[in-house]
């Protein structure tokens, strides 16, 4: 039932968007896709190192639930998180100086490929413990209660975060206090190459909403339309006061978990299924069959992107390492 | 200047700050009822906006102070008992710790936690823990174990002002100690030892409740002509190393008296900073009196026997004097 009505939703949005909008979701999909593919080919050629959990594929959650943000409601995310911070606006150019390991960073090089953070964007980090974001998003929106503020807090983690007693902690919390946190689930099917039906006892994950006292949705992932509408509606009770809703993304990574995972685990047929399903894709096809957009202009989107990456590795690349004199300064503030 | 028990001045110490600015706030289990007195009566003066009982669920309400910091708030965050820092040590090590540093300096992280800890009479295994050795080897965290009324005022309004994520240890034993307390704005900065009492002889470095038990000691020995020197740290992180240094120069001896255990404990971290950098003018090897390496026991012989005590104090500076 649910899908039904937000397949309803997502037509709802394509027809009611301007053309605009719907261009600049397309374009930070794209964004997001050509980083993604960009930073697996540094990632080959040893310019980046370290652990690094790609986004391809999941495109269509972070910028379907950012676009239904203000800049100043906070985004929450997780290791596999660029996605959500180019969605957030972040500069190609310093995430990918931070991929690097460079000092001029989004995160001046100490945090790397998982731990992204931007204060001014609002963007309150990448947590490389499964789970560990949910008590920090809960905060967020408990000082935004705090402060009468008008914020709201979107914070994503995946299907693996849900047998952790963080997300039952979070979520109760959240909603005993009516806290304005959405809470957007991308069940990408693995935690690492576990399936989520061997990792936890109820595989419909939006139904964790029930116990919880919170509408839960489930939407397809692969849609950024309908994620954005899912995300309005949550966003909107959070910001009248009513509290916190579940949203599940039902999604794919076209990856391995990370750049060593050889993904042995799921067969070449069910990737080839989900690649045809490509959020990108999908949403290409809608604007030039629905809307009429002219092929020719999503194709200057995506050269125009191709030289924004392009300007955005050549940045992180003749960017300077930290100084190891620097090392020590920071742990505290005022240090 | 009034007289305040330990637990009046950590109270005294929240209203004042919590009048000071309003962007502090309490939260916490039972924090509302105040059932050990720390915050007895301050939801009748703030509100339960400003006083907030949370569930017993600490990773959840000790990330929820992470988070909250982080959006502009200032979360005064009680988790009720030190060993319940376990349940919470991925918000407090990997995240409040961390965040700083891993956003290149970014992330704001006012917060003080307190927590009780220490043998205190029965309280057996899971709440009588000196946790606070666990929390030495994580950077980014401060760690304040005040052994007094005073000091605990001094150091709790220092470490509420304090922009980064702090714990106060406050001894679970210690609540009725008695002693005059400045009134205001009484604050003690974070890093600073003090010279409890002036010795000559050898330096006791004494933490937390180890500090009335060293002193009693040093009050003892000095009917035998012993001149003890008791330098209380007060914080563990930052630690006045300088202080530490300067009175074993005087002394030539060191004791130093932790209620943690004798592995890996806050007494064998200044142990070995006095070894690596004091070692020309020590006149006797460096001696350690912790805890025994067990759970600390429900039995009260056993529960005395295996915390530091007076006796054990008073003979690790027999041994390191040669008397």
């Amino acid at each position: 039932m649910a899908l039904e009505r937000d397949k309803h939703t997502a037509q709802r949005a394509l027809l009611t968007l301007h053309e605009a909008q719907l261009l600049e979701l397309y374009r930070r999909m794209v964004l997001i896709r050509q980083f993604e593919e960009k930073t697996a080919e540094m990632y080959a050629r040893g310019k980046i190192t370290g652990f690094c959990h790609l986004y391809a594929g999941e495109e269509a959650v972070a910028v379907g639930a950012i676009y239904a943000l203000y800049d100043k409601d906070y985004v929450v995310s997780t290791y596999r998180e660029h996605g959500h911070c180019l969605a957030k606006g972040a500069d190609p150019k310093v995430v990918m100086a931070e991929l690097f390991g460079k000092v001029t960073g989004i995160s001046k090089g100490r945090g790397g490929s998982m731990h992204l953070f931007d204060q001014d964007l609002r963007f309150m980090g990448g947590y490389a413990i499964v789970g560990g974001g949910l008590p920090i998003a809960t905060g967020l929106g408990l000082s935004v209660q705090y402060n009468e503020g008008p914020e709201v807090v979107c914070c994503f983690f995946g299907d693996g975060a849900l047998p952790q007693g963080a997300f039952h902690e979070s979520l109760n919390m959240a909603s005993l206090w009516k806290l304005p946190v959405v809470f957007v689930c991308e069940n990408n099917f693995y935690g690492m190459g576990t399936l989520v039906q061997n990792a936890i006892c109820q595989e419909e994950l939006y139904r964790f909403a029930q116990p919880y006292k919170m509408p839960g949705v489930r939407v397809d992932g692969m849609d950024v339309l309908e994620v954005y509408g899912a995300t309005m509606e949550a966003v909107a009770r959070a910001r009248e006061g009513d509290g916190p809703s579940l949203i599940e993304a039902v999604t794919y990574r076209f990856r391995g978990h990370s750049m060593s995972d050889p993904v042995e685990y799921r067969s070449k047929r069910e990737e080839r299924i989900w690649q045809e399903r490509d959020p990108i894709k999908n949403l290409r096809r809608k604007l030039t069959v629905e809307r009429h957009v002219a092929e020719g202009r999503l194709g200057e989107i995506e050269a125009e992107v191709a030289r924004q990456i392009d300007d955005a590795v050549k940045f992180a690349d003749e960017s300077p390492e930290p100084s190891v004199e620097e090392l020590g300064k920071g742990v505290y503030a005022g240090s | 200047m009034p007289q305040l028990n330990f637990i009046q001045a950590i109270n005294t110490a929240l209203a004042e700050e919590m009048e000071r600015d309003p962007l502090t706030f309490l939260m916490g289990e039972d924090v509302v009822l105040g059932a050990f007195g720390a915050t007895k009566g301050l939801i009748d003066k703030f509100g339960d906006k400003r006083v907030r009982n949370t569930p017993i669920s600490e990773a959840g309400f000790v990330g929820a102070a992470v988070g909250a910091a982080m959006a502009g708030t200032r979360p005064i965050c009680e988790v009720e008992f030190a060993s319940f820092f376990y349940c919470a040590f991925d918000q407090v090590c990997n995240q409040a710790a961390k965040l700083r540093y891993m956003s290149g300096g970014q992330a704001r992280l006012p917060i003080t936690f307190r927590a009780v800890f220490g043998a205190m009479g029965g309280a057996a295994a899971q709440h009588s823990e000196t946790v606070y050795a666990q929390f030495l080897s994580v950077p980014g965290l401060k760690l304040v174990v005040p052994s007094g009324p005073s000091d605990m005022k001094g150091l709790l309004k220092s470490a509420i002002r304090d922009d980064n994520p702090v714990i106060v240890f406050e001894h679970g034993a210690l609540g009725r100690l008695k002693e005059e307390v400045p009134a205001g704005d009484h604050l003690v900065p974070l890093g600073k030892a003090a010279i409890k009492r002036a010795g000559d002889d050898v330096t006791v470095v004494a933490i937390g409740a180890m500090v009335p038990k060293a002193m009693k000691v040093a009050d003892k020995l000095a009917k035998d002509k012993v001149s003890v020197e008791v330098l209380d740290p007060r914080t563990l992180i930052p630690l006045d190393e300088e202080a530490i240094l300067s009175s074993v120069g005087k002394t030539n001896r060191i004791v130093i008296a932790d209620e943690g255990h004798l592995r890996g404990g806050a007494a064998a971290d200044i142990a070995a900073i006095v070894a690596e950098k004091a070692f020309d003018s020590l006149d006797a090897p460096v001696k350690r009196v912790a805890s025994l390496d067990v759970p600390i026991p429900f039995s009260p012989p056993l529960e005395r026997a295996a915390v530091a005590d007076e006796a054990r104090i008073e003979a690790a500076i027999r041994e390191v004097l040669g008397s």
